[in-house]
């Protein structure tokens, strides 16, 4: 059984085509990254991986079931959890409240619901602890409007683990930090990759990035699937080496 | 300064039902982003099922509790039927809650009848305490410490509480509540529920606070709620509570001094907060 699988997987706007019978598979505990130009249709993938798109036509299956009818709610109850090329955070709400509403949302925990969340320390515990894994423990008390462009690109990756999801979507994770905040979010990256308990698929654009962290490496272009390999199979694929050259 | 103070009482115990009434109607419009002209239709049913209830026992706990009842079952069935398939289209929501607040107002002279009821205190609300040439009517007192406490409640609830949480960050953005796997519409339908028990408690005050209650009180009531809504900042709770007291206050005092604008007062107030803050004085979201 294929831990998660696409098979001819599309999508049409119109008369666009933005993800064409795209098939692939994704083994469990792989580091997978998803490459491509501009336009290419990789977030358009992720959304329909995530159930926030339907797709046109083609399904998805995730350990052996398909997700079709799945909402994209009960996707990430399932164990696919995703983040988002657009910071995408509660400004109004603490730090603390951003990560402690993920571990709440997924806490088996059943408390009335007037009771004080406060009064449930195990909550606050492992929302302290993912605040010092992603290295924001010392800013938990700040409004997450508060935070750099980077911290809060940190805390989406606290909220999105605190989910404790299997599958890992990451949009570029990356997008629009400055080149002093990437390093810190790539370390975080590289934890998580080294705890092997999750299964990662990233869209990142920055290519030493993704050399380093990837087991393997798909290549999407107008929409279709180019390439699927090892990063050394892509770096050595011709037909890759032309769509980023130009050559299409 | 007798008259002062009594006519400082009387506007912040309009200012509470009035924030009664726009507690819930603010967070449904900042969490569900709907707009629901039928929530004056709530607070009297609400009205009306306690008066009835109040009659029929001479119990006013009963009574409240037969209004927060009716609150509860009318907020159920407008969530699902009226508001749910309306989801994301403002116009749609305008047009049938418009439609359903003329249909909850009807149904009142249907079931109770085309006259108005009269309401009464419950004795132990009647009177009057005197503190030297203040006199301060004690039901009048007792609407403002409820809307104070209920102020806290709520606020504990959004502030401190799971749901509280949800509801708040509900406000902020409904999608990315999602994408955390929380299923917002149920959520959607606690928080209309609460706002439709809310606003029939208001009602439920507002009984003997008038003396009687009629069918159109629901139609004044929910104006005032959304000119509320607007000065306090949507999805704002303080907003409201705040915007509420101005509101009962401005009302009050023009009343006395200026009746011939006391009509207008609320209206102006609006609209001076529309020109400066249009988000409005505490809005949630800006």
């Amino acid at each position: 059984m294929t831990f998660m699988q696409t098979k001819d997987l599309t999508i049409q706007f119109g008369g666009h085509t933005a993800v064409d019978h795209v098939s692939f598979t994704l083994p469990e505990k792989q580091f997978k990254s998803v490459i491509g130009p501009n336009g290419a249709g990789k977030t358009t993938f992720f959304n329909l991986l995530s159930g926030e798109l339907k797709p046109t036509k083609g399904e998805i299956f995730y350990k052996g079931e398909s997700l079709r009818g799945v909402s994209a709610v009960d996707r990430t109850r399932l164990g696919i959890g995703r983040s988002y090329q657009i910071t995408n955070v509660f400004p109004n709400l603490t730090v603390f409240e951003n990560v402690r509403l993920a571990v709440q949302s997924k806490s088996k925990i059943r408390y009335p619901f007037w009771k004080s969340a406060h009064s449930y320390h195990e909550l606050a515990e492992e929302t302290h602890e993912l605040l010092k894994q992603v290295l924001l423990d010392n800013k938990a008390q700040l409004f997450a409007s508060q935070l750099s462009h980077g911290e809060k690109r940190k805390l989406e990756i606290a909220m999105l683990l605190a989910l404790d999801t299997e599958v890992l979507l990451l949009d570029e994770p990356t997008a629009g930090m400055s080149l002093e905040e990437v390093p810190a979010i790539l370390n975080v990256i590289h934890s998580i990759k080294e705890q092997g308990t999750k299964t990662i698929l990233l869209i990142e654009h920055k290519m030493d990035m993704i050399l380093d962290l990837s087991d393997s490496i798909m290549v999407l272009f107008n929409g279709k699937l180019l390439a699927d390999g090892t990063p050394g199979e892509i770096m050595e694929n011709e037909t890759v080496q032309q769509a980023y050259l130009g050559g299409y | 300064m007798e008259l002062l103070i009594n006519i400082f009482v009387n506007g912040l115990a309009t200012g509470m039902l009035i924030f009664l009434l726009a507690a819930g109607l603010t967070l449904i419009f900042g969490l569900m982003d709907v707009l629901n002209f039928a929530h004056g239709g709530l607070f009297v049913w609400g009205a009306f099922a306690a008066v009835w209830t109040y009659t029929a026992t001479d119990s006013f706990m009963l009574a409240i509790l037969g209004a927060l009842l009716t609150g509860v079952v009318l907020g159920f069935v407008t969530e699902k039927l009226i508001i749910a398939p309306v989801y994301g289209n403002h116009v749609q929501q305008i047009l049938i809650t418009l439609g359903f607040m003329l249909v909850l107002t009807e149904m009142i002279k249907v079931v109770f009848g085309p006259n108005q009821l009269a309401a009464g205190v419950p004795s132990y609300l009647a009177g009057s305490f005197e503190i030297g040439d203040v006199i301060l009517i004690k039901y009048r007192l007792f609407i403002i410490v409820t809307g104070f406490v209920v102020f806290a409640l709520i606020q504990f609830i959004l502030k401190r509480t799971k749901i509280g949480l949800i509801v708040r960050a509900g406000v902020l953005n409904k999608d990315m509540v999602q994408a955390l796997g929380i299923h917002i519409k149920k959520v959607f339908l606690y928080t209309f529920i609460a706002g439709a028990a809310l606003a029939a408690f208001g009602g439920a005050l507002m009984a003997p606070y008038s003396g009687v209650v009629y069918a159109e009180m629901g139609l004044e009531f929910g104006i005032l709620a959304f000119i509320v809504v607007v000065i306090g900042g949507m999805g704002s709770l303080p907003g409201s509570l705040f915007a509420a007291i101005l509101v009962g206050l401005a009302g009050s005092f023009m009343a006395y001094y200026v009746p011939d604008l006391s009509l207008a007062v609320n209206m102006i107030l609006m609209a001076i907060v529309l020109i400066f803050r249009p988000q409005g004085l505490f809005a949630a979201r800006g």
